[in-house]
């Protein structure tokens, strides 16, 4: 066989190979709107589970879904994205650098259930925040913190050195430097991170299990020390727990076509965000 | 501005490593001020470094260290508490690539006022335009300030750098061979450029270009191995200099 023929068997096998990547893709979302759509209506978007959750909607999981990935953000944002400038920006010492990014790097490793029992244990029990929002929250923060970091790591190494010396070499501080400089043109990158952690977190299922869940609440939750129904535990208990779990499989279908909606809404918002900061910054 | 025979810049025994490595060896030179003053010398020979010294940016390398007095203005810039962000605001730099930040033109230029809290929006917008015109650019881009710095050509780009530099009123331009990633014409404007901010600015300039040294600059140093071999009026250096290393590399026998 010659090296043509070769080339042409090897390209046709990857081609084939991430078309069925796409086609799995494109089957689970075929699979999920096809059984949900029915669920669908704005009732079902806008009012609370009746009869035993075989019947209403998903409002409140939708809400508590909403709440729980504001409130990590808000928590893990800050946080992750300032321990990444320090890291990249400030810190003088390998050795620290090293040891915190190990640190950031095993705590991505620790299994999501494990996060869920640290967070019962220290928020809920420790803390006394019992099962809330705010339990939850922080929980999820936990979790998606060395991802924030990482991303936003690479953002930041990802603007080039010209621009950090060009800034010092007029006087600027370090401070002024990361702020004026280097922050806007990480942005688009930053950005990039917080959509994959949105993303992540609002799937999430076992770290909310203990510390934030709850099976069934007929109204919204007041105040962030408040249980909330979440989308992802929502449809958990609809498909193992239920009391008709047969009569809830549409309301579950919905629930999960719901869920991968948000998550597509919100990666859309992003990317207008980050096309925004792309055009503003644009370099070209 | 300081009077012309006055030294504005001195080092003394000046020894700088990086880590082990002995970069530069008992440096000792004069400048005075408003003059340009070239250094060259093969790849790896510490003129860069060495000009480096003066605005403190080998700082932000890790694991460098340096011996001997190093004097700007009479200041020892070394010396314990000495504020670097204000020192770089006194002696400017240009960089070997350009490198405009991603934001328009004008924010390019008013970007060191604005970090050092310099006057108000008329007085930046003002001085934006002068140091444009100083840099011999402002004819070009005077339509497009608030487009994107990265539409101008390379050479636009450099002279951009350049009128960012000079908005904050250094004394003292450092220019890493300012020109070595441009093409021939935009090179001979930066040059008459450079003569022309000699009447305001003290400049001191690294190039591998021995034509350009030889063209612009008043007095030349040159290295080799870390060592300053010959420093002296640029007329002498490049029609009699002392010392075989000098005449050899210049005449282009090795380097």
């Amino acid at each position: 066989m010659n090296r043509k023929s070769k080339q042409t068997i090897a390209f046709g096998a990857f081609r084939l190979l991430s078309l069925a990547v796409m086609g799995i893709l494109l089957w689970i979302l075929g699979f999920i709107i096809y059984n949900g759509a029915g669920a669908m209506s704005i009732e079902f978007l806008t009012t609370s589970p009746k009869d035993n959750m075989t019947e209403g909607g998903i409002f409140p999981a939708i809400v508590g879904t909403f709440y729980l990935v504001v409130c990590s953000m808000a928590f893990a944002f800050p946080l992750g994205v300032m321990s990444a400038i320090y890291i990249t920006e400030y810190a003088s010492n390998a050795t620290i650098v090293r040891i915190i990014r190990i640190m950031t790097n095993n705590l991505g490793g620790v299994p999501s259930i494990v996060f869920g029992l640290f967070g019962m244990s220290l928020f809920v029990n420790t803390f006394g925040f019992g099962d809330s929002i705010l339990a939850g929250s922080l929980t999820l923060g936990l979790l998606i913190l060395p991802l924030v970091i990482r991303t936003t790591e690479e953002a930041l190494k990802a603007v080039p050195d010209a621009y950090r010396s060009g800034s010092l070499a007029l006087g600027a501080t370090k401070l002024q430097t990361v702020r004026r400089i280097v922050m806007p043109a990480a942005m688009p990158n930053i950005i990039t991170g917080l959509i994959l952690s949105i993303g992540r977190i609002s799937g999430e299922t076992a770290p909310i299990l203990f510390t934030a869940a709850a099976y069934f609440l007929p109204q919204l939750p007041h105040s962030i020390f408040d249980q909330v129904m979440a989308l992802p535990y929502h449809l958990y208990v609809l498909a193992t727990s239920g009391t008709d779990i047969e009569a809830s499989e549409g309301a579950a279908y919905g629930t999960a076509l719901v869920l991968v909606g948000i998550v597509l809404l919100m990666n859309a918002f992003a990317g207008v965000i980050r096309r925004y900061f792309n055009n503003k910054m644009k370099t070209y | 501005m300081k009077s012309t025979n006055n030294k504005i810049i001195s080092a003394k025994h000046i020894n700088f490593f990086y880590k082990e490595f002995h970069a530069l060896k008992d440096i000792n030179l004069e400048i005075s001020s408003q003059s340009v003053t070239a250094f060259i010398g093969p790849s790896g020979c510490g003129k860069s470094t060495f000009l480096r010294l003066f605005n403190r940016m080998n700082d932000l390398i890790h694991g460098t260290r340096i011996e001997g007095l190093c004097l700007v203005e009479g200041e020892n810039i070394y010396a314990k508490g000495v504020d670097t962000d204000r020192l770089r605001k006194k002696v400017g730099m240009v960089f070997q690539k350009p490198n405009p930040f991603p934001k328009t033109i004008f924010e390019n230029v008013a970007y060191g006022l604005r970090v050092n809290g310099m006057g108000d929006k008329q007085f930046i917008s003002q001085r934006v335009e002068t140091s444009l015109r100083s840099a011999a650019l402002w004819e070009e881009v005077k339509d497009k300030l608030h487009k994107s710095a990265y539409a101008l050509s390379g050479g636009q780009q450099q002279r951009l750098c350049i009128a960012r530099a000079l908005a904050v009123e250094p004394s003292i331009l450092l220019m890493d061979e300012p020109a070595s990633a441009l093409d021939p014409i935009s090179t001979a404007r930066i040059e008459e450029l450079i003569v022309r901010l000699k009447q305001n600015y003290t400049i001191l300039i690294v190039t591998h270009n021995m034509q350009q040294a030889s063209r612009i600059s008043d007095q030349t140093g040159f290295f080799m191995m870390g060592e300053l071999v010959e420093f002296g009026s640029t007329k002498q250096i490049f029609t009699a200099p002392e010392r075989e290393q000098t005449y050899n590399y210049i005449s282009g026998h090795f380097g």
